[in-house]
């Protein structure tokens, strides 16, 4: 990426005190390292009095493959909502590309991000969702082309070829015509993952995107994130309870619990020899409930 | 009491005229309605606070004082201040101020009847809020509105015939003047009514489709 900034922010999470809205902060140099293409500084969350996130730092390769796992309500979705833009942050900073997420360097000062740079910003990242979202009063291949029609300016020819390539991706090319409510829902989450692509971002964010699935429709998704984990460098992000496909998949495994992050590691480190107390109870617990790891 | 058919048949020509009015009437209501219900609704999800209190007591005031009164107002008493209406848009205008108000409801409710996740997609695919309106959310929430907006401009059909009072030529100050010049009253106002009836009883069963054809496609 070009244009890096070497501008960064006071940290300023830790008291829990600090807003997003408070302007302009203190700038510290702070060289960023080439390969970090996410970072995560000491960010807090709150929903009203009950913290979601708490100090949470994370770095993020560019083209790493990244699993979040941990007990529901440990704060993992909302880190890939946070890094969407979904929901705003009470303090901490997110970098992307060596440039900050919610706030935006004007004559050497940081101030509080203007819906451009949240744009410009967002144009990078893609997501896919639980519970699929896909727009129903379009068929299969609206929902992916107008995206890239009315938001990237693609010609309607280019992105119906370009969405009728990516149908033919993940198998639904004969689909094309059909609308969400005719899909089943393995079916609607691999037009919402080809959708999510059709956007050409640069990190992809899953969020649990098996969880609604019926048993039998899991491994239909898995297939094609298994697909373009192949053939794609993009940094993706994975929040899931598929614990056997979070192994064969990552390149790095993040346990979180409580809003912060317990423990890290690789896959085969952390599911076969984890350090910490929580980990392990909570991989029994998954083992106990029937899954391999 | 007799019903004089050939009378009735008679004042026909001139109660179709009148009624003519009374559908200009309505239809120019209802194309207001519309409009400044949905940006009564917009201004209300305003981020804009000041915009919000505005539209609030706006639809507020006009759904709490009668029509009657707001007809009056706009036709009688601003003319003091040194604006003048003609009737029939002095009609229309209160006719859709008032209906706009209860029709700044249905579309709150259908607005808020879309599910988060279809904003959430819209951003995440960096749709920009206005494309998100457009594309996405209005498309999904008017289509189930329908039948109760369509129930509002029924309602404001048979409320126009309160602009009699504003001196608005439509279908009942008609049958009015024929039986002021007459003396025979029941035969135009029976025929008013029945042009009342051929028009909305149509509109009731159109609209009672739409609306299981609506629900079935929600099912």
């Amino acid at each position: 990426m070009t244009g890096k900034t070497n501008l960064s922010i006071k940290a300023v999470g830790g008291t829990g005190s600090s807003q997003v809205a408070e302007f302009p902060y203190r700038e510290t140099r702070l060289a960023q390292s080439a390969d970090k293409q996410v970072e995560f500084r000491s960010i807090e969350k709150r929903y009203g009095h009950h913290q979601v996130l708490s100090d949470l730092s994370l770095s993020i390769k560019r083209g790493e493959k990244l699993s979040l796992i941990g007990p529901s309500g440990s704060g993992k979705t909302t880190v890939l909502r946070i890094l969407m833009t979904l929901e705003t942050i009470q303090g901490g900073s997110i970098w992307i590309d060596g440039k900050p997420l919610w706030h935006e360097e004007r004559n050497g000062q940081l101030v509080k991000a203007s819906q451009q740079h949240l744009r410009r910003q967002r144009a990078k990242i893609g997501m896919v969702f639980q519970h699929f979202n896909l727009f129903p009063h379009m068929t299969a291949l609206e929902n992916i082309s107008q995206p890239q029609r009315i938001v990237l300016g693609r010609p309607r020819v280019e992105a119906d070829v370009q969405a009728l390539e990516l149908l033919d991706m993940v198998g639904l090319r004969e689909r094309a015509h059909h609308y969400p409510a005719q899909l089943s829902g393995g079916q609607k989450q691999r037009v919402a993952i080809a959708r999510a692509l059709a956007m050409k971002p640069e990190i992809m964010l899953f969020d649990e995107i098996t969880s609604a699935l019926d048993p039998e429709l899991v491994e239909e998704v898995l297939n094609v994130l298994r697909e373009i984990g192949r053939t794609s460098d993009m940094t993706m992000l994975l929040v899931t309870h598929e614990m056997t496909f979070a192994k064969e998949f990552s390149d790095r495994v993040l346990f979180m619990d409580g809003g912060r992050i317990v423990e890290e590691g690789e896959p085969d480190q952390l599911f076969s020899a984890p350090t910490q107390d929580r980990t392990r109870s909570f991989l029994r617990k998954i083992i106990a409930a029937g899954q391999r790891i | 009491m007799t019903f004089d058919f050939d009378f009735a048949l008679q004042v026909l020509p001139d109660l179709v005229r009148g009624f003519a009015i009374t559908i200009q009437a309505t239809v120019g209501g209802s194309v207001l309605a519309l409009a400044l219900g949905l940006a009564f609704a917009l201004a209300n999800r305003s981020e804009n606070r000041l915009l919000r209190v505005c539209s609030g007591s706006a639809s507020e005031f006009l759904r709490r004082t009668p029509l009657l009164v707001q007809l009056f107002f706009i036709f009688y008493v601003l003319p003091d201040v040194g604006i003048v209406i003609p009737p029939i848009w002095a009609g229309i205008l209160a006719l859709g101020l008032h209906s706009s108000a209860y029709m700044s409801e249905v579309y709150r409710a259908g607005i808020e009847a879309v599910p988060k996740g279809q904003w959430e997609a819209a951003l995440a695919l960096n749709y920009h809020p206005v494309q998100t309106w457009r594309r996405v959310i209005l498309p999904q929430a008017i289509p189930p509105m329908v039948p109760a907006l369509g129930n509002y401009v029924v309602l404001m059909f048979k409320e126009t015939a309160l602009l009699a009072v504003i001196t608005v030529p439509e279908a009942m100050n008609t049958a009015r003047d024929i039986g002021n010049s007459t003396y025979q009253y029941t035969e135009p106002v029976t025929v008013v009514g029945i042009l009342y009836l051929l028009i909305s009883i149509p509109v009731v069963l159109a609209l009672r489709f739409i609306e299981r054809r609506v629900h079935q496609e929600a099912a």
